[in-house]
């Protein structure tokens, strides 16, 4: 019963973070501007994380907190820099 | 002393992640994680120059009490604006003095005004210490300025001024 | 996934992680349905703030109590997540702001010290 109910929710927190994938990847793509589909591929970082967590909840093994943290400090890196090439036009000054 | 500690708070930071990281309060951990604290602390001292002083530890706890609650209510606020049929916040940008000039301080305030949904700091300027703030959903600017100095900078000027 | 669990863990990991799912999703809803830039980098901060807080809380609350043994290690994505997130957001409003300024779009704010241009 308890299984039940924590498989179900768990099911329905996927599907929720995957609809907001799905909505992040929208604007990634129609943009308009190159600052929207950074913003949106910051979102997408964070939501995947999100999922992996939530797998590793359902899957009951930690193997997954590794990846979730190193999704975590990519997508910071990753967003530092194209925010800096949005602005000077050079990653590394 | 001083050269290899200048900043002793970051290295005992780093040292309790790594110990939460590595889920063990072993002696090889400890000593690991140290040396790691140390060498980082070093390197963190080229870039940020200037020590870190927390001159009221028990008021950090509060700052945590009350950001914490009011990321809480503006998460539902933001949520239920999002999820209505036409939302029409009336988003707006806030031109702010400030009083705190503090390093850390600002950044600190940086962090949690642009942690909070429905509000995001753009950019400070130094020279006249303002700083530009952009609001999804204001209603009474003048209200909000004194919110934010009566809740977070004069809580940050005890703390770190 | 695991035999037996007691009802009242199974109930609050349930409910913090559809409540955290809900709210991340709110916010990425928001990125498709508000107008402008300013106003969607408002959006992204929901899933870091309070909808990846109350999941990563249900996952240490899961693994503390099915483990039996004090497991917090999702603090720490937790702090990084919502310490990094402010910065790359200041960065991205920055950078956007300049270039606002560069092309003269209508509706931006002149830059404060007002000298630069």
């Amino acid at each position: 019963m308890s299984v039940a109910i924590l498989h179900w929710s768990l099911l329905a927190a996927q599907f929720l973070l995957s609809i907001a994938m799905l909505a992040t990847l929208y604007r990634m793509v129609i943009g308009p501007r190159a600052q929207d589909r950074i913003l949106a591929l910051d979102a997408l970082y964070v939501v995947a994380l999100l999922l992996l967590i939530t797998l590793g909840i359902r899957t009951n093994s930690q193997v997954y907190f590794e990846l979730a943290m190193l999704i975590g400090l990519l997508g910071f890196v990753g967003t530092v820099a194209l925010a800096k090439f949005l602005m000077r036009g050079e990653v590394i000054e | 002393m001083k050269r290899l500690f200048p900043h002793p708070l970051l290295a005992v930071i780093l040292l309790i992640l790594w110990l939460i990281l590595q889920q063990s309060a072993g002696l090889g951990h400890i000593l690991l994680g140290g040396v790691i604290a140390i060498l980082a602390s070093l390197a963190a001292s080229l870039i940020i120059p200037e020590p870190l002083i927390v001159r009221r530890p028990l008021k950090v706890l509060q700052l945590i009490v009350v950001a914490g609650l009011d990321i809480v209510r503006s998460n539902i606020a933001v949520m239920l604006i999002l999820f209505s049929p036409r939302p029409q916040p009336t988003a707006a940008f806030i031109e702010m003095p400030l009083k705190l000039t503090n390093t850390f301080g600002l950044a600190v305030l940086a962090c949690l005004i642009t942690a909070t949904p429905g509000s995001a700091w753009l950019e400070y300027d130094r020279e006249r210490s303002t700083v530009l703030i952009h609001v999804f959903d204001l209603v009474d600017a003048d209200e909000w300025v004194e919110t934010i100095k009566n809740r977070y900078e004069s809580l940050l000027m005890e703390i770190f001024q | 996934m695991i035999d037996d669990l007691p009802l009242w863990l199974s109930i609050l990991v349930s409910v913090l992680v559809v409540g955290g799912a809900l709210l991340t999703m709110a916010g990425c809803f928001g990125m498709v349905r508000l107008q402008n830039f300013y106003l969607r980098i408002h959006a992204p901060t929901m899933g870091t703030s309070m909808g990846g807080g109350l999941i990563l809380l249900a996952s240490a609350i899961y693994f503390t109590i099915t483990r039996d043994r004090l497991i917090v290690h999702e603090m720490i994505i937790f702090l990084f997540v919502t310490v990094t997130t402010p910065v790359t957001l200041m960065l991205l409003a920055r950078a956007t702001l300049f270039r606002d300024r560069i092309e003269g779009n209508d509706g931006v704010p002149k830059r404060i010290n007002g000298d630069q241009q």
